[in-house]
């Protein structure tokens, strides 16, 4: 039983990591209509960006984030500007493969600029809090909370302004939002900067979680991906929902086998779901 | 380079250009002919390897194995197993949408390689299987022999296909998928068997793989070699045609090649890793070709009606929907 609680702890905590991920690639799914597969490694890169931060300017990881989430917002919209924008009207799939492109690119870049050895926010051990006979991380709390707070600041964001609640009529039904006169061109730029932001804060937590690493963002690709379809693609909350399912059933899974197959559990999810709900738990758009 | 140095390294170079080529064709079956959006090449290209690996080798405490089963019948086991498993993602995602396909596929792909990472029992987890034979004893300069039949093999099926009105079938799923359904094909079905026989094609590239090399281990199905290569010779080469295909195998693996040298010229304290560049240089090169040319070195024509007389070169299909 302690060792369940303790598997759903780290659950929540990767749910939430993947979550952040999920929204982000949800925005795009929904608005944009295609899988952007670059969007692990824009996790990276946005965790890397802090890296560099932390060690430039000594500050605590938590004060280089707004810093990261920043940068690799501007890069996504960079992205898209160079790349995406033009081939937008040829094909939606050339797309995918574009993403696809600008993931090895990015990945790439990262193993260029800071090698493709393992590195860390901070050195030293840090001391868990003991709550009986669980473990706790001071850094998984700060994390919980951090994510929370980014979750609700798009909750706010999608309900109280204007570009938002055009953002959610995109991605509802793209026709309709558009004859009613919402500027697409805005709303595509806000879904990325959306996106990049929720997506270096997504990389960030995981480099304070574990380590950072070149593929750390590639390896989280399909859980974020399994929480898209799960949650329904387009739809920001089911994202978060989905996020947390698979989080915890990953973790979970490690009760009954072997801890190296955890992205095959969020894949059989997936599975699951595009055979029994392809339009995920809440209705999204297939 | 000493000349006897250069031709051997020119068949080194040809023999992989060929079993790329294999794969490229492959794909042109999915994306090309059916614009199904297959990357997870490189899992089809695995279940190809060890299965022939599995197959072929002899006795060993390490490994599953000691068949010594001879070369052919490692192929045809090869793409026998890959069948169920190309199956089974293609009849689920069958009848969703093509980022559908994408995910699962990807999904599937790296499950694979985990899967012949952690079974030690199997493959021998990370110290891969050693020791696979080139058939009769043949060295580089005969096994091209063995690889080009296979490519001229391959491309004469993929090639009768796409003239034959199932090929016109699959080509009209790709373009208009709703004028098909109304003309009463059944697309889910269409759909299955390009990307079930697409990825048998794969598994064959892996098992010629497998023999060239002598050698496989997790560490080559990484999605940059199995998967995104593929996708750039194809894109690169001219999606929808089959010579485009096995000519963007040739020329993206020559640049390939010279980014190798390119990477070598520029100090390495400038880049850090030499590997990451090439990955880098050509990223950015198929970018360029999406956005410039995405209809690749040779574009699509379509073949002739029956009935038809002389080249009837056709529009392409530059606009797709």
């Amino acid at each position: 039983m302690i060792e369940f609680i303790q598997l759903l702890i780290n659950g929540i905590l990767l749910g939430s990591i993947l979550a952040l991920g999920a929204v982000g690639a949800t925005m795009i799914f929904g608005v944009l209509r295609f899988a952007h597969f670059a969007h692990g490694d824009l996790m990276a890169i946005g965790a890397y960006f802090a890296l560099t931060v932390v060690t430039v300017f000594n500050l605590p990881v938590l004060a280089a984030l707004p810093v990261a989430m920043l940068l690799t917002a501007g890069l996504a919209v960079g992205i898209d500007q160079v790349v995406y924008r033009r081939i937008r009207r040829v094909q939606p799939v050339i797309l995918l493969i574009a993403s696809f492109a600008t993931a090895l690119v990015l990945r790439s870049f990262i193993q260029m600029v800071w090698g493709s050895s393992n590195q860390v926010y901070q050195t030293g051990i840090q001391l868990p809090w003991r709550i009986g006979p669980l473990t706790l991380k001071p850094d998984h709390l700060l994390i919980f909370i951090a994510a929370t707070v980014l979750v609700i600041g798009v909750h706010l964001f999608l309900t109280r302004t204007k570009m938002g609640k055009a953002m959610r009529a995109m991605s509802d039904n793209m026709n309709l939002a558009l004859v009613t006169g919402i500027p697409a061109d805005r709303v595509i730029m806000w879904t990325w900067v959306i996106g990049g932001a929720l997506a270096a804060a997504a990389g960030v937590f995981l480099g304070m979680d574990t380590r950072l690493h070149p593929v750390m963002g590639w390896t989280l690709l399909l859980p974020i991906f399994a929480a898209t379809i799960l949650g329904g693609i387009g739809r920001p909350y089911g994202a978060i929902l989905g996020g947390l399912v698979i989080g915890c059933a990953m973790e979970l899974s490690t009760l009954i086998i072997p801890g190296s197959y955890k992205p095959a559990v969020a894949f059989a999810i997936m599975v699951v779901t595009l055979i029994f709900r392809p339009q995920g738990i809440i209705k999204g758009s297939v | 380079m000493e000349l006897a140095g250069l031709g051997a390294y020119a068949l080194f170079f040809l023999n992989l250009v060929g079993i790329y080529a294999i794969m490229a064709l492959g794909l042109n079956m999915q994306w090309g002919m059916t614009g199904q959006f297959n990357i997870g090449i490189a899992g089809f290209f695995a279940v190809g390897a060890y299965t022939t690996a599995i197959l072929t080798t002899g006795p060993s405490d390490n490994w599953l194995g000691g068949f010594n089963l001879p070369f052919l019948v490692g192929l045809v086991g090869s793409v026998l197993v890959c069948l169920p498993i190309a199956w089974a993602v293609g009849r689920i995602t069958a009848r969703l949408r093509t980022d559908y396909l994408a995910i699962a596929t990807i999904g599937i792909a790296e499950i694979i390689r985990l899967f012949f990472l952690n079974e030690g029992w199997l493959s021998n987890g990370t110290r891969g299987i050693p020791g696979i034979q080139k058939p009769f004893g043949v060295g580089n300069g005969g096994y091209l022999i063995v690889v080009a039949a296979f490519v001229g093999l391959t491309w004469l099926a993929v090639e009768i296909a796409r003239r034959s009105p199932w090929g016109r079938v699959l080509r009209a799923i790709r373009d208009n998928e709703p004028a098909t359904a109304a003309a009463g094909k059944d697309i889910a079905r269409f759909r299955l068997q390009a990307f079930v026989v697409g990825s048998c094609i794969m598994a064959l590239g892996g098992g010629l793989y497998a023999h060239f090399v002598g050698f496989v281990s997790p560490e080559a199905f990484r999605p940059l070699y199995g998967t995104f290569l593929v996708w750039v010779m194809l894109i690169a080469g001219g999606s929808g045609n089959n010579l485009g295909a096995m000519l963007g195998a040739l020329v993206v693996w020559l640049i390939w090649s010279s980014t190798e040298m390119l990477a070598g010229l520029v100090p390495t304290a400038l880049i850090g890793s030499e590997s990451a560049f090439r990955v880098f240089l050509i990223g950015i090169l198929l970018q360029i070709i999406l956005v410039s040319r995405p209809q690749g070195l040779l574009p699509e024509k379509r073949p002739p009606m029956p009935g038809e007389r002389g080249a009837s070169v056709g529009k392409g299909h530059s606009v797709r929907d």
